[in-house]
C-alpha cells in the first residue's frame, strides 16, 4: 500500500486550529506566567478572545461556504453547513462556560490545587498562597476543539480520536472541584470509567464495522451496507455498538449511569459546560453516523433508538421525581432530555437535521443557565464567609422571594425544560416531535408527550419551592446568594436567549433549515 | 386597517411586563395602572365592536395575518367571528371588574403589584386565544396561559393553594400536551407551507383517514373537556375554587374554562365534522352526566366556592350538549350560554368572594340572617343566584332553553334529562340563600357586618344589569352568533351528507 501524503485544506480548519492553538498557548502561559491572579486574567482573556475568534471565522465560512461545503483531508473532515451550525452552537456554550469557570463566588468553583489531599495541610498552604488552578481553561479549551472536530468528522477512526480528545480534559475537569471534593474525584473515576468503557465499546464496534465493509469512512460504510445483503450480523453489531459508544456521551438510559455522579460531583460550572457542550456534540455525531453510515440500517437500528428512547424519557422522569439534590434532578432531566432527542431520530427525516441543532441549542442555553444559578445559591460556611452550594432542594424555598430575578430566570429555565410555549424549549421539542411524526414515529411522540406532563411535575416542584414556599425561620442566616457579575450576565444572557429563541424563533431556524444538509463525501 | 386585535393583546401584556418594571416608589398606585390599562382595554375594544360588520358575523373581521414562524407553518393570525367577539368581550368586561373587586386584598403593595400583573398578562392570553385564527398560535397561547394561572393560584388564596395550583397545571398540561400531538400531525395532514397552521387552510383540507381524524379529534376533544371541566376530568375545578382567590376563580371560570367550550365549537368541529359526528353520542352521554353528576354534587356543598365551581360543572354539560346536538339554535344557545354562564358564575364567584372579605369564610353552616344585617348585599346575592338557576327575565335562561329546545328534535331524552338540572339549580341556589341570609344570626357573626360598598357595587351591579338586559332583549347578541353558529352546524352536516 503505497502511502499518499494527504492534501489538507487547511482554510477550512481554521476555526479548530484556531481554538486547539490557543489551548496550547495557555499551557505555554501556565509555565510562563507567576502571578496566579494575572494568569487567570490572561488565560480568561486568551480563551474567551480565542473562542469569539473561532466563532468569527465559522460565520465568515458559513458566508462564503461554495456550495454544500468543504471536504478536508483526504475525506476524513467534512465542514459543511451542519458542521458549522453545531460548531456556533458549541463555541457559544464555550464562551458561556469560561465566563462561568472565571466567576469567583464563593473563591471560585475549581479547587487551589488538584494535586493536594482534601482537609490536608498542603491544601491549606496551597488556599492561603493564593493559587489556583488555572489550567481549566485550556483544558476546556482541548474540550471545545475536541468536540468541534467531533461534529464534522467523516471517519470512524478519526471520530475516535476526536471523541478522546474532548473526553480527556473532562475527566480531568470533573475531579477539580473545590468544595466536596471527595466527590468530585470519586465522580472523576466513575465518569472515567464509565468513559474508557464507552470508548471501547466505540471502537470495537469501529473494528466490526471494518471488517464488515473494508472501510471506516462513513460514506463508505452507508454504500458498503446497501449492499451487503440482509443485514450481515457483524456490520450491525459494530453498527449497534458505533451508536451504543456515542448514546454513552449522550447519556441515554442504559448507558446513563455516569450522569448523576459526574453532574453532581463535578464543579457547577463545568457541570453547566459538559451538560451542554457534551450532549451537543455527541448528537451532531450521532447525526452524522446514522444519517450518512447506518441509514440503510434504519430499519434495523430503530429498535434501538426506540427502546432507548422510552427507556431514557421513563427512567430520567420517573427518578428525578424523587431527587432530593438539585444537580442530581437536573441529571436525570438530562437522561430524559437524551431520550427527547433520540425521538427526534425515529425515520432519519430530513427535519432532524434542523431540529435537532435547534434543540440542544434550546436545551443547552436552559443547562448552562440553570446550573449558573445553582452556582450562585450558597450555604454559609461557619466561619460566616460563602461556604459549598445549597444543592438540597428544601434549601431553595423562599427563593422567589429574596432573590425574584434569580428565581425568575430559574423557572423560565425549567418551563423552558418542561417545553412550554414561549420558551426555546418548547419549539425544540416541536421541532423534534414533528421530525418523527414525519418519520411516522407516532407512538413514540405520544410517550414523549406523556413523559413531558410527568417531568412537567419536577421542574414545577421546584418552582412551587422557590415561589410558593415560604423559608423557614433563620434561612437568610444558612444561604446566602452570591451576585457575581459574571455570572450574573451569563444567567441574564441565556435568560433573554430563551425568552427570544421561544418567541421569535423564525430568524435561528431559518439558519438552521439551511444547514440541514448532510455533504456526502466521495472519499 | 389599525390593528385592533393585536393590540388588544399586546395592551395587557405590556401593561403586565410595565408593573413589574414599575419603581417601588409608584407601587401606590399600582391599582389605579391596572385598572387604567383594563379601561382603555374596554374602549379600544368597545370602538372595535361597533365596527364590526354584523351582517357578516359568521366570516372572520379585523383579520391580521404576518408570518411569524413560517419554517413551521405558524403565522400570528387573528380575526374574530360572532363568537369570537363575544368572547373577547367577556375578558374585556370581567378583568377590570375582577382588578376592582381585589382592591382591596393585599396589603403588602410589592404582593398587589404581582398579582395585578398576572391578571394583566392572562388577560393578554384570554383575548389571544378567543382571536387567534392559527391552530399553532391558539396552542401556544393556551400552554402559555398555564403560567400566570399557575401564579395566579399558588401565589394567592389559602392554605392548600400550591397543591391546587400543582393539580390545576397537572391536568391542563396533560390534556395539552396531548393535542401537541395533533397539532404536530396537522401539520403534516394539513396542505404544508409557510401557512400550514391557519385555520381557514386546514379546514376541509384535512387528508386523513377515519381512524386518524378520530384520533386526532380525542386529543383535542380531551384537551378543551379539561377546560371545561366535563366529568369525569372536572375533579381540579372544586380544588382550584375553594383554594384560590375568588377574583381567580370568577375569571377562570367565567372566561379561561370557556376556551374548552370555544376551542370545541371552533376546532374540534371546524376541523373534524366527521369525527364530531361519530363522538356526539359518547359526548353527550358525558354532558348529560356531568349536569345532573355537577348539580347533585352542588346541593352536597358546604362550602360555597365549591358550590359554584359544581354549579359550573353542570352548566357546562348544558353547553356541551347544546354544542354537539348540531342543531343551529342549540349551538347558538351554546354560545350564548358561554357568554351568560360569564356573567352569572363571574358575579356569583365576585360576591362569595366579598363574603369572605368580611368573614373569612366560606362555609355556609357559618352563615345565616344576613338579609337583615346587609340588605342590599343578599338581593344582589338572589338575583345573581337565580341567573344562576335559569329564572326568566335573566339572561341563562334564555340561553338555556335555547340549547334544550334545539337539541330537543334530535336528543330528545338528553334534554329531558338536562331538564331536571333546573329543580337541581333551584335546590343548590335557594338552600344557600336560606341558610346565608334567612334565619338566626349565628352569634359569632358581628352585626356590624358592612353591607356593599360602593366599590363593590360597581362590580356587582354591572353584571346584574348585563344579565336583565340581555334576558330581555336577548337579540343584541344572537344577533351575533346566529351566523356562526349555522355554519358550524352547516359545516358538520354537509359533511356527513358526503360521507
Amino acid at each position: 500500500m503505497n502511502f499518499v501524503t494527504p492534501t489538507i485544506d487547511w482554510a477550512a480548519l481554521t476555526p479548530i486550529i484556531i481554538v486547539l492553538g490557543a489551548a496550547a498557548v495557555g499551557i505555554l502561559i501556565e509555565a510562563f506566567v507567576k502571578s496566579p491572579a494575572t494568569r487567570r486574567t490572561v488565560q480568561l482573556g486568551l480563551a474567551v478572545v480565542a473562542l469569539a475568534a473561532a466563532l468569527g471565522v465559522v460565520i465568515a465560512q458559513w458566508a462564503t461556504l461554495e456550495g454544500a461545503g468543504t471536504v478536508a483531508m483526504a475525506g476524513m473532515l467534512t465542514v459543511d453547513r451542519q458542521a458549522l451550525a453545531w460548531m456556533s452552537i458549541l463555541l457559544v456554550f464555550g464562551i458561556l462556560a469560561m465566563l462561568l469557570f472565571a466567576s469567583r463566588d464563593g473563591g471560585g468553583a475549581f479547587t487551589e490545587l488538584g494535586a493536594s489531599t482534601p482537609g490536608s495541610l498542603e491544601e491549606k498552604l496551597a488556599r492561603r498562597a493564593g493559587l489556583a488552578v488555572t489550567e481549566v481553561y485550556p483544558l476546556a479549551l482541548f474540550a471545545v476543539g475536541g468536540m468541534m472536530l467531533f461534529t464534522c468528522v467523516t471517519d470512524l477512526v478519526f471520530l475516535f480520536v476526536a471523541l478522546e480528545v474532548f473526553s480527556l480534559p473532562l475527566y480531568i475537569m470533573v475531579a477539580l472541584s473545590r468544595r466536596r471534593r471527595f466527590l468530585s474525584h470519586e465522580a472523576a473515576l466513575k465518569y472515567f470509567l464509565l468513559g474508557a468503557f464507552s470508548s471501547a465499546i466505540f471502537i470495537f464496534g469501529v473494528a466490526l464495522v471494518y471488517g464488515a465493509t473494508t472501510v471506516t469512512n462513513l460514506d463508505m460504510i452507508g454504500r458498503g451496507a446497501t449492499m451487503i445483503a440482509d443485514a450481515d450480523p457483524i456490520l450491525l453489531a459494530g453498527a449497534v455498538m458505533v451508536v451504543v459508544g456515542l448514546m454513552f456521551k449522550i447519556g441515554a438510559v442504559p448507558f446513563h449511569s455516569w450522569v448523576p455522579d459526574a453532574y453532581q460531583g463535578a464543579p457547577t460550572p463545568l457541570t453547566a459546560f459538559m451538560g451542554a457542550a457534551t450532549k451537543a456534540a455527541a448528537t451532531a455525531a450521532l447525526v452524522r453516523v446514522m444519517f450518512v453510515a447506518f441509514a440503510p440500517l434504519e430499519w434495523e437500528l430503530s429498535w434501538l433508538i426506540w427502546a432507548v428512547a422510552i427507556a431514557s424519557m421513563v427512567l430520567g422522569t420517573v427518578v428525578a421525581l424523587v431527587q432530593t439534590d438539585i444537580k442530581r434532578m437536573l441529571a436525570y432531566s438530562a437522561v430524559a432530555h437524551a431520550g427527547f432527542i433520540l425521538v427526534a431520530f425515529a425515520g432519519l427525516e430530513g427535519e432532524a437535521l434542523t431540529a435537532l441543532p435547534f434543540y440542544l441549542l434550546a436545551y443547552g442555553l436552559g443547562t448552562i443557565g440553570a446550573f449558573a444559578v445553582v452556582s450562585q445559591v450558597r450555604e454559609r460556611a461557619e466561619d460566616g464567609g460563602v461556604g459549598a452550594e445549597a444543592v438540597r432542594l428544601g434549601q431553595w424555598a423562599g427563593l422567589g422571594k429574596r432573590s425574584p430575578l434569580l428565581a425568575g430566570s430559574m423557572a423560565l429555565f425549567l418551563l423552558s425544560f418542561a417545553g412550554i410555549p414561549l420558551t426555546a424549549g418548547f419549539i425544540g421539542k416541536f421541532e423534534a416531535f414533528s421530525a418523527a411524526v414525519a418519520g411516522g414515529a407516532w407512538v413514540l411522540v405520544l410517550i414523549a408527550v406523556l413523559a413531558s406532563a410527568v417531568a412537567a411535575f419536577f421542574y414545577v416542584r421546584l418552582i412551587v419551592l422557590m415561589f410558593f414556599t415560604d423559608a423557614p425561620e433563620g434561612a437568610e442566616e444558612v444561604i446566602a446568594i452570591e451576585d457575581s457579575a459574571l455570572t450574573r450576565t451569563v444567567i441574564y444572557v441565556t435568560a433573554v436567549a430563551i425568552l427570544i429563541l421561544g418567541i421569535l424563533p423564525a430568524g435561528v431556524l431559518d439558519l438552521f433549515a439551511d444547514a440541514s444538509v448532510l455533504l456526502v463525501n466521495a472519499g | 386597517m389599525f390593528p385592533f386585535l393585536t393590540v388588544l393583546v399586546a395592551l395587557p401584556a405590556i401593561g403586565a411586563a410595565l408593573l413589574w418594571a414599575l419603581p417601588s416608589s409608584a407601587l401606590t398606585r399600582v391599582r389605579e395602572i391596572a385598572l387604567g390599562i383594563t379601561v382603555v382595554e374596554a374602549v379600544l375594544f368597545v370602538i372595535m365592536a361597533l365596527q364590526f360588520d354584523k351582517g357578516d358575523a359568521g366570516a372572520f373581521q379585523f383579520s391580521e395575518t404576518y408570518a411569524w414562524i413560517p419554517q413551521i407553518g405558524a403565522s400570528w393570525a387573528l380575526g374574530v367571528n360572532g363568537i369570537g367577539l363575544l368572547m373577547v368581550a367577556l375578558s374585556v368586561i370581567l378583568v377590570p371588574l375582577a382588578i376592582l373587586a381585589a382592591w382591596r386584598e393585599d396589603k403588602i403593595p410589592a404582593r398587589r403589584r404581582h398579582y395585578l400583573a398576572l391578571i394583566l398578562l392572562s388577560q393578554a392570553f384570554m383575548v389571544g386565544i378567543f382571536a387567534a385564527r392559527d391552530v399553532f398560535l391558539f396552542y401556544v397561547l393556551f400552554e402559555a396561559m398555564l403560567i400566570p394561572m399557575y401564579f395566579l393560584i399558588g401565589s394567592f388564596g389559602g392554605a392548600q393553594r400550591r397543591y391546587a395550583a400543582v393539580k390545576f397545571l397537572l391536568y391542563s398540561l396533560v390534556g395539552g400536551l396531548i393535542m401537541l400531538v395533533a397539532v404536530v400531525a396537522l401539520y403534516f395532514a394539513g396542505p404544508g407551507g409557510e401557512q400550514a397552521f391557519l385555520t381557514d387552510n386546514l379546514t376541509g383540507t384535512l387528508d386523513l383517514t377515519t381512524a386518524q381524524e378520530r384520533l386526532m379529534f380525542v386529543a383535542f376533544f380531551l384537551a378543551f373537556a379539561i377546560k371545561a371541566p366535563m366529568v369525569p376530568v372536572h375533579t381540579w375545578l372544586p380544588t382550584v375554587a375553594e383554594e384560590a382567590r375568588a377574583g381567580t376563580t370568577a375569571l377562570l371560570v367565567a372566561v379561561l374554562d370557556k376556551i374548552g367550550t370555544f376551542g370545541m365549537i371552533t376546532l374540534c368541529l371546524a376541523l373534524f365534522p366527521e369525527a364530531a359526528q361519530w363522538a356526539a353520542p359518547a359526548i353527550i352521554v358525558l354532558a348529560v352526566i356531568s349536569v345532573i353528576y355537577g348539580a347533585l354534587l352542588a346541593i352536597g356543598q358546604k362550602d360555597m366556592l365549591r358550590l359554584v365551581a359544581f354549579t359550573s360543572v353542570s352548566h357546562f354539560g348544558i353547553m356541551v350538549l347544546g354544542i354537539f346536538a348540531f342543531q343551529a339554535t342549540s349551538v347558538e344557545g351554546a354560545a350564548l350560554y358561554m357568554f351568560n354562564h360569564g356573567l352569572s358564575t363571574g358575579a356569583l364567584f365576585l360576591l362569595v368572594g366579598f363574603l369572605i372579605s368580611r368573614t373569612g369564610t366560606a362555609d355556609v353552616d357559618a352563615y345565616g340572617g344576613l338579609q337583615r344585617i346587609v340588605p342590599v348585599f343578599a338581593g344582589t346575592f338572589l338575583v345573581v343566584g337565580l341567573s344562576a338557576l335559569s329564572l326568566p327575565g335573566l339572561s341563562p335562561f334564555v340561553s338555556e332553553i335555547m340549547v334544550l329546545v334545539g337539541a330537543y328534535p334530535v336528543a330528545s331524552v338528553a334534554v329531558i334529562i338536562s331538564a331536571v338540572s333546573v329543580v337541581l339549580a333551584a335546590l343548590y341556589i335557594l338552600l344557600t340563600y336560606k341558610k346565608v341570609f334567612t334565619g338566626g344570626v349565628p352569634a359569632e357573626t358581628p352585626a356590624t357586618t358592612r353591607d356593599l360598598s360602593l366599590r363593590e357595587k360597581l362590580v356587582a351591579w354591572p353584571l346584574v344589569g348585563l344579565m336583565l338586559l340581555l334576558g330581555f332583549v336577548p337579540g343584541i347578541a344572537i344577533d351575533y352568533l346566529r351566523e356562526p353558529s349555522a355554519d358550524v352546524v352547516a359545516h358538520v352536516t354537509l359533511e356527513e351528507a358526503d360521507a
